[in-house]
């Protein structure tokens, strides 16, 4: 089924112009060939990053909900006997939660959360400006692309030290604004230093996501866009916009599912069991090194199931898949999507 | 006309001045601070008023077993990345390649499961590994961190194979190559600097982890470097010594930092790989 013109094809190296129109037909009939065969090979590749994902993600993922089944150790207060094992006690983890000692859980879900939306929507607002700006740039693109990697590749647990520095009653940041501000003590002002410093280490990766959607807008656009008489905000808001949207997205979604997991940061900068900054991460860890592991697992447990509802309504949001693999029947129905939306707003702004 | 033209070169030269100066200032001051002093370490002024290498030597003294921790890291950082990659490499192949049933369900789970939090897993493995007395182990920190990273490299994998033209390997299978033997001297040779990119970044993060490395150690010398440094002591209980804490902070961040200039390109395109379609 193979022709003779695929070795010159592949003689050139190089995807594109007549090579590029040539596969088409090819991988076609190459899929119905190959799936017979493959699916073996496929299986037998697979399967030991299937294992292993299973081993240490699945299994552990079982275990924390049957673990958030029982309680801790010690009294047993009906016997009155000193229990060596973790007694079974059903939903009473997740029941006690909306009870008195639920406070702590509830402080933690909205710290979560406060920090999630406030660093996620700054860090938006940051990463496409960068993005905007990197775009923009010829000259010095190579220096900035470096320094926007710095901040990523230094390790969350030093940010978190180097912003304690930052942020220490004598430190550089009182300097700055010629006030003494306790940042890492309890109160407002250590959720904006927990804040400041997320978004410090976490706008460049969406500035770069964003900025690989802004290098695919062909030029063509704009240009049809000056010649229709837009100017550079309309040009912005009604083509740059909408169209890095998908990548944009993508970006925001790994942040937020980034954020509602955050533990370094707070820990280090502000310190454990801190009532203005304590996570739900924080808190199942703290729970757990204190043997609770009963209620530890239930707030992972519940962490969890956010994080899923959150993931799942990013996916839903999106309308696709984030795998964007060969274009299934999915695809396609997006694309009809996208097209009638596209003809829908010309015909709303006409 | 030219006037609006120079003065909009102007603004882009500022903002490119000020998202360079954003990205470096904190860690300008990282180093700064570390190059200074006990005695004038919380001088505010921009440049260190005397170079002094005191802090590096705090942080090699004996009793902060600092180098022992960065072996460590060394030792789970790497250990993760090799068996991630090694696996990695087989199944994105398939991913890229290979048609088989389920292929999407099952990429979009491994990729799923990079999204978890990594607390939910430490809390019943913590518990697990405190039964079987896997805590204080080189495993008890690599087998969690292979959560995030493994679906991390399949990922980037997945892309960078399914940037290289399929032709390559049909050339190299019309020539009599078997498809195993297309893979090992066709397609890994070119895919080497994608495989080298996604080392990399699984690296970067493996070193980077703190929870679990906190969470499964408690004796100093099976301790990694971030943990480490996050308990180092000053001379009194309440002195934290912040000098040598930016100091090793350097020395923590300098590797990395070195990998990104040198490989930014391609760290780049494997960061961004399947956000931007």
């Amino acid at each position: 089924m193979v022709d003779t013109d695929i070795p010159s094809g592949a003689a050139a190296g190089t995807p594109g112009g007549p090579v590029g129109r040539r596969s088409a037909p090819v991988k076609a009939s190459k899929r119905a060939w190959a799936t017979a065969a493959s699916g073996r090979t496929a299986a037998l590749l697979v399967s030991p990053t299937l294992l292993v994902l299973t081993v240490v993600v699945l299994y552990p993922t079982v275990m924390a909900f049957k673990e958030s089944l029982y309680g801790t150790k010690g009294l047993d207060p009906k016997t009155g006997f000193i229990s060596d094992t973790e007694p079974f006690v059903g939903l009473q983890n997740y029941a006690d939660i909306f009870g008195e000692a639920g406070d702590r859980f509830w402080n933690a879900f909205w710290n979560t959360t406060f920090f999630t939306v406030v660093t996620v929507g700054l860090e938006t607002l940051i990463g496409v400006s960068m993005a905007l700006i990197m775009h923009k740039a010829f000259s010095g693109r190579a220096l900035i692309r470096a320094s926007i990697l710095i901040p990523w590749a230094v390790p969350t647990a030093i940010s978190g030290l180097l912003w304690r520095w930052i942020f220490n009653s004598d430190g550089i940041a009182n300097a700055l604004i010629g006030r003494q501000v306790l940042w890492t003590t309890e109160g407002f002002h250590a959720k904006v230093a927990v804040i400041i410093a997320e978004v410090w280490k976490t706008s460049p990766f969406i500035g770069l996501l964003v900025l690989a959607g802004l290098q695919v807008i062909p030029k063509e656009v704009y240009e049809a866009a000056r010649l229709d008489g837009a100017g550079p905000l309309a040009q912005f808001w009604r083509i740059t916009l909408p169209l890095v949207k998908p990548a944009l997205l993508v970006a925001v979604l790994f942040r937020c599912l980034d954020a509602l997991r955050m533990f370094d940061l707070p820990y280090l900068l502000i310190g454990a069991q801190k009532n203005s900054v304590e996570t739900l991460s924080m808190l199942a860890q703290n729970e757990a090194s204190n043997v609770r592991f009963g209620p530890a697992a239930a707030y992972a447990v519940l962490l969890f199931l956010y994080v899923f509802l959150i993931a799942l309504g990013f996916v839903r949001l999106l309308g696709t898949d984030l795998v964007g693999d060969v274009g299934g029947p999915k695809a396609k129905r997006k694309n009809k999507l996208r097209r009638t939306a596209v003809s829908g707003g010309a015909e709303a702004s006409a | 006309m030219t006037a609006t033209v120079k003065w909009r070169t102007w603004l882009l030269y500022l903002g490119v001045a000020s998202v360079v100066a954003y990205c470096l200032a904190p860690f300008y001051w990282m180093l700064v601070s570390s190059l200074r002093s006990t005695s004038d370490i919380f001088d505010t002024s921009l440049l260190p008023t005397s170079v002094s290498f005191e802090n590096y030597r705090a942080v090699f003294s004996p009793s902060q077993g600092f180098g022992r921790a960065l072996l460590n890291s060394l030792i789970v950082s790497g250990t993760t990345t090799v068996l991630a990659l090694l696996l990695a490499t087989f199944t994105a192949y398939a991913m890229a390649r290979l048609n088989f049933r389920f292929k999407r369900l099952i990429l979009t789970l491994i990729i799923a499961t990079s999204m978890f939090p990594v607390v939910s897993i430490v809390v019943p493995l913590l518990k697990l590994f405190t039964d079987i007395g896997w805590i204080n182990t080189y495993q008890a920190m690599i087998v969690p961190s292979m959560s995030f990273v493994l679906p991390l490299a399949v990922w980037n994998l997945t892309t960078f194979f399914k940037q290289m033209p399929d032709e390559l390997e049909e050339a190299a299978m019309i020539d009599g190559c078997t498809r195993g033997q297309a893979f090992r001297k066709v397609i890994i040779p070119i895919a080497a600097p994608g495989i080298f990119t996604t080392a990399i970044i699984a690296f970067i993060a493996a070193w980077n982890e703190f929870l679990i490395a906190l969470s499964m150690t408690n004796r100093p010398s099976i301790q990694t470097a971030p943990v480490a440094i996050s308990k180092f002591t000053g001379a009194t209980q309440f002195d934290v010594p912040f000098g040598s804490q930016m100091a090793a902070g350097v020395l923590v961040t300098v590797p990395l930092v070195i990998m990104v200039l040198i490989f930014q390109r391609r760290i780049v395109a494997g960061l961004t790989a399947g956000a931007a379609k």
